[in-house]
């Protein structure tokens, strides 16, 4: 729901992110890791990124989401695994003293410019 | 040509919700996140608690809305300042953003709360995401609303620190299977209490209001 939001970030930091002496170069493409229990839809923030984009250096650049599973470590057996849904129980050992090691990253990894 | 980048798209909020913590802790206040899907009884829950929690623990309250003030107006009532944030100033937002915490603050003399009390905006995904400068987060789910809830909204039974099970007095007129909605939180959050309770009649309240308290406690000097 807040995807307009996010995309306006995006843009931000990917603008920020263009070197001096590439001002003028076109971003070709945007990589983003979503975590899979980040509350975002990404068919939607591609939805905004473009209509935000048009008439600007990002236009008809690619926003590319690499989605992150959601990993998670039991704190009693060291146990590490990838959930298929939300259940936050130690298949091990069925402690309940779990942190989530990935799953709710929402990061820029890098933007790709043209190169002249 | 990759320019390397890593950075939170978040950053912004993070940033800002860090900013908040420091103040927040300056001013030697406690600030509970309270998040629900809309209709929840998130209101009432907060009428019945401010009024069990006066006058050992002092109380603020901002309430967010994306319209109107009748929140705001029923709180007022219980005599705590109150501020509301109507988020239709900040494009209609699904959530409250750590820069509308920050500015909302500014209206409330925080050197008189213990307790500073985020009435989030009715939604069960955005404000899960954003980080307000909070201490704890509590999330509101009645019995009207499907068992299945927890499930649907992983995240925001993730992040809470505290579930309240809140209109039990509408149980014996209801279907509502109460153990699969319990084992659903608990999956998602097998450590989180949960309270039961019905705001309308006052019954269950306590041992959450005892929580809270006990949560304040433990930060303010």
């Amino acid at each position: 729901m807040h995807e307009m939001g996010l995309a306006l970030q995006i843009v931000e930091i990917a603008k920020a992110s263009i070197p001096a002496q590439l001002a003028d170069a076109r971003v070709q493409r945007v990589n983003l890791k979503v975590g899979k229990m980040a509350a975002v839809v990404p068919e939607s923030l591609r939805f905004c990124f473009e209509v935000i984009t048009r008439s600007t250096a990002l236009e008809g650049a690619e926003l590319f989401i690499e989605e992150v599973p959601v990993v998670a470590r039991c704190r009693a057996c060291d146990h590490e695994w990838t959930l298929n849904g939300p259940v936050f129980r130690c298949p091990a050992c069925d402690g309940v003293n779990v942190e989530m090691i990935s799953g709710r990253e929402l990061d820029i990894v890098s933007i790709e410019v043209e190169k002249d | 040509m990759e320019i390397k980048v890593v950075r939170k798209v978040l950053d912004v909020n993070d940033t800002m919700a860090a900013r908040n913590r420091e103040f927040f802790r300056s001013k030697n206040v406690f600030v509970l996140n309270m998040m629900s899907s809309p209709g929840s009884g998130k209101t009432t829950t907060l009428e019945k608690t401010l009024a069990l929690l006066a006058p050992d623990v002092r109380c603020a309250v901002i309430v967010g809305d994306v319209c109107t003030t009748n929140d705001a107006d029923r709180l007022a009532r219980s005599g705590v300042p109150v501020v509301q944030v109507n988020t239709d100033a900040f494009g209609g937002d699904c959530h409250l953003a750590a820069h509308v915490i920050e500015k909302a603050a500014m209206d409330l003399d925080l050197d008189q709360a213990d307790l500073l009390i985020v009435e989030n905006v009715g939604n069960l995904v955005c404000p899960a995401e954003f980080d307000i400068g909070e201490d704890a987060r509590a999330v509101v789910l009645s019995v009207t609303e499907g068992e299945d809830k927890p499930l649907k909204y992983p995240l925001m039974f993730r992040v809470c620190d505290a579930a309240l099970l809140n209109k039990t007095d509408l149980l014996p007129h209801l279907d509502y299977d109460k153990a699969a909605a319990l084992e659903n939180i608990r999956q998602i959050h097998p450590e989180m209490p949960i309270f039961e309770m019905s705001a309308r009649t006052g019954e269950g309240l306590a041992p959450w209001v005892e929580w809270l308290k006990d949560q304040v406690k433990r930060k303010i000097r």
